[in-house]
């Protein structure tokens, strides 16, 4: 193999650049150039971009079943799917190590404020996906007993389906990563311009406003 | 309970929620005092709804002594889903889809129990094609729900690769599902009078490849378990129940035969020509975890062999009756007969009608008695339709069954007994 040498374009730039470099390690920059040297070099957008990569690709599923979809849901983890492939296998029983919560089946009312507070339990970042027509509209039944998903916690991606293919949520799955990766809108934190949501104890809650523990973006508690 | 006066809409609200939350408080969900004094300290733990053994979304307040459960209380309810009452609201062939959602890993037997129920409101003659059609998905269904069983209890008790090789199998089962029926799970396959379809082609021809295969892979299945010390130790001699607490609870299926109890209601009460079928009925002697799991592993070898049969035995005929008032003409005759046109419309907007008349339709799912009770009011919608879910009557022998063992056990034990919320809440 060829090895290369391009000449260098700027060698003062290069010698200017050295010296101040060793200008800061020697702590003998001035503010106002100090500022200036820090503004040049911090790339927010890209370190977003890293971090969202890194997310992305590394989400922990909670352990978490309800009903039929539960099923395809551990289908994915099986040998013909292999959601490992893309490294979302690592599924988590406690919800304080998970970053996705896929809420695969029926949600009935009594199982509701267990799930939301599942939910609040999982730490920043997380996300939910809502599998099946069950959770995302209650599906073929309709009636008394069941809730959807979005009408008492915030839900990213919804899988269509009674139950949906593995395939449709592993789809599902890299949709998301593609959102975590900033391909896509913020879903629910941009229409309630919130950061996430947090476990309150009830003496802590405002009861008085609806949204009890969805934190906006200016706040600084928790999320 | 009793909504006092006539007032505005948030009264009325009000009062159900404070009456329905003072109900819930009035369950006692307090300890036993199981031998409670100075030197023994009793803890309660409460187990689930979410939590990753126990299947689903069950719960459950255990009391223990140090390690030993002293008293357990399963709480249910967390997947209620209203089943029975929305098909109350549906014309019969519309309540199908409905049922087959209650316990899910038996769809083939939900739906077989219905409309078992529902043929003999009727009257109605299955065709031997569709009863031999129904077997052979049947025991398909069994093997996929023994499989997920199987790979989840493993998975319970620590070997996690049983997992992988379980869903492989069910993965070519699903594919044989698809085949036939166009879905994975909740297939609506079997329908009043027969079934939705006959067999495509190359459907036999795949199905014999899985049975095949099947054995031999139960054998792998057997080889690392049987030899597995860790698997021997927490299952022999865990969680026994004798045989007569378990008929006395009502216990039925693999968790009863593995008591000693040789009841199977396929060839106790044989129904859809099972009595045409020559298999075993694989039982245990102790009733311990150990037992439970050779009976369900057992029943691997006796599905395949009945399927086998079924499939060289296929007789030729018509998979569904040719009962026009029931089952929906075919779609050729449609543009050329306008008796064949009344009766489709009739069928799809109102549905067929059953004389008054109760039913109740037992059969032997994969966890035990499955029974549907139908009841007949003349209309096209059934007024009851009640199901015997096996789980639930099993979920009553956990108690005694964990009782004066230990947590760990419980774990095990809870594998064993293979309960399926969606059949419990229903």
């Amino acid at each position: 193999m060829e090895v290369k040498r391009e000449p260098l374009r700027e060698v003062s730039d290069l010698r200017i650049r050295q010296h101040q470099a060793r200008d800061l390690l020697r702590g003998d920059m001035d503010d106002e150039e100090l500022e200036r040297y820090v503004e040049e070099r911090v790339l927010t957008t890209t370190l977003d971009k890293a971090v969202g990569w890194a997310q992305g690709n590394s989400i922990y599923p909670l352990t978490f079943g309800l009903a039929c979809c539960a099923i395809e849901m551990m289908s994915i983890v099986g040998a013909r799917l292999d959601i490992a492939r893309f490294g979302f296998e690592a599924f988590r029983a406690s919800p304080r190590q998970a970053d996705l919560i896929i809420l695969s089946g029926r949600v009935s009312i009594k199982m509701a404020p267990v799930i939301r507070r599942i939910w609040d339990q999982m730490l920043e970042p997380k996300w939910a996906i809502s599998m099946g027509a069950c959770c995302s509209s209650t599906g073929v039944f309709n009636n008394y007993a069941l809730v959807p998903a979005d009408k008492f916690m915030p839900v990213e991606i919804h899988v269509p389906g009674c139950p949906p293919r593995p395939e449709a949520l592993m789809h599902g799955i890299l949709r998301l990563r593609d959102k975590i990766q900033g391909h896509g809108v913020e879903g629910w934190r941009e229409r309630y311009a919130a950061k996430g949501t947090e476990e309150l104890l009830p003496e802590q809650a405002d009861l008085a406003t609806a949204n009890v523990n969805v934190f906006k973006a200016g706040d600084t508690a928790g999320a | 309970m009793t909504v006092t006066g006539r007032g505005t809409g948030s009264e009325t609200s009000t009062t159900l929620t404070e009456d329905y939350r003072k109900r819930e408080e009035s369950i006692t969900l307090s300890s036993q005092p199981a031998g409670v004094d100075e030197t023994h300290e009793l803890l309660t733990l409460n187990i689930g709804p979410h939590h990753p053994a126990t299947h689903g979304v069950l719960r459950l307040i255990a009391t223990l002594e140090g390690e030993v459960v002293r008293d357990i209380k399963p709480i249910i309810g967390y997947l209620h889903t209203g089943i029975e009452k929305t098909a109350e609201d549906k014309s019969y062939w519309k309540v199908i889809p409905v049922v087959e959602r209650m316990d899910y890993l038996s769809y083939y037997f939900n739906a077989m129990a219905f409309c078992g129920a529902v043929e003999t409101l009727l009257g109605l003659e299955v065709p031997p094609r569709a009863q031999y059609l129904r077997v052979i998905h049947l025991e398909l269904n069994r093997i996929m729900s023994h499989l997920v069983w199987l790979g989840t209890s493993a998975v319970d008790l620590g070997a996690i690769s049983m997992f992988w090789y379980c869903f492989r199998e069910r993965e070519t089962v699903l594919d044989l599902f698809e085949m036939s029926s166009g879905q994975r799970m909740h297939t609506r396959y079997i329908q009043v009078g027969g079934v939705f379809e006959d067999i495509p082609l190359g459907f036999a021809e795949k199905l014999r490849q899985f049975l095949k295969l099947m054995p031999t892979r139960a054998d792998q299945y057997a080889d690392l378990l049987e030899k597995n010390q860790i698997l021997l130790q927490r299952l022999r001699d865990t969680g026994i129940v004798d045989r007569d607490t378990l008929i006395k609870l009502g216990v039925t299926g693999p968790l009863l035969r593995a008591a000693g109890e040789p009841w199977d209601l396929r060839k106790a009460h044989p129904y859809s020509s099972y009595d045409h079928f020559d298999f075993k009925v694989p039982i245990g002697t102790v009733g311990d975890n150990y037992d439970r799991f050779r009976v369900r592993h057992a029943e691997f070898y006796e599905s395949v062999k009945i399927i086998e049969q079924a499939l060289d035995g296929l007789p030729e005929g018509p998979f569904i009756t040719p009962d026009r008032k029931v089952a929906l003409p075919p779609r050729h005759e449609l543009a050329t007969s306008m008796e064949a046109l009344i009766h489709h419309f009739k069928l799809v907007t109102e549905g067929f009608r059953v004389p008054p008349g109760e039913a109740y339709y037992p059969i032997e799912a994969a966890r035990g008695e499955l029974g549907c009770f139908v009841r007949a009011d003349g209309s096209a919608k059934p007024a009851r339709v009640h199901m015997r879910d096996p789980s639930f009557v099993n979920l009553q022998a956990l108690a005694p069954m964990v009782r004066d063992g230990y947590i760990a056990d419980l774990i095990a034990t809870l594998a064993m007994l293979d309960p399926v919320l969606g059949g419990i809440d229903r």
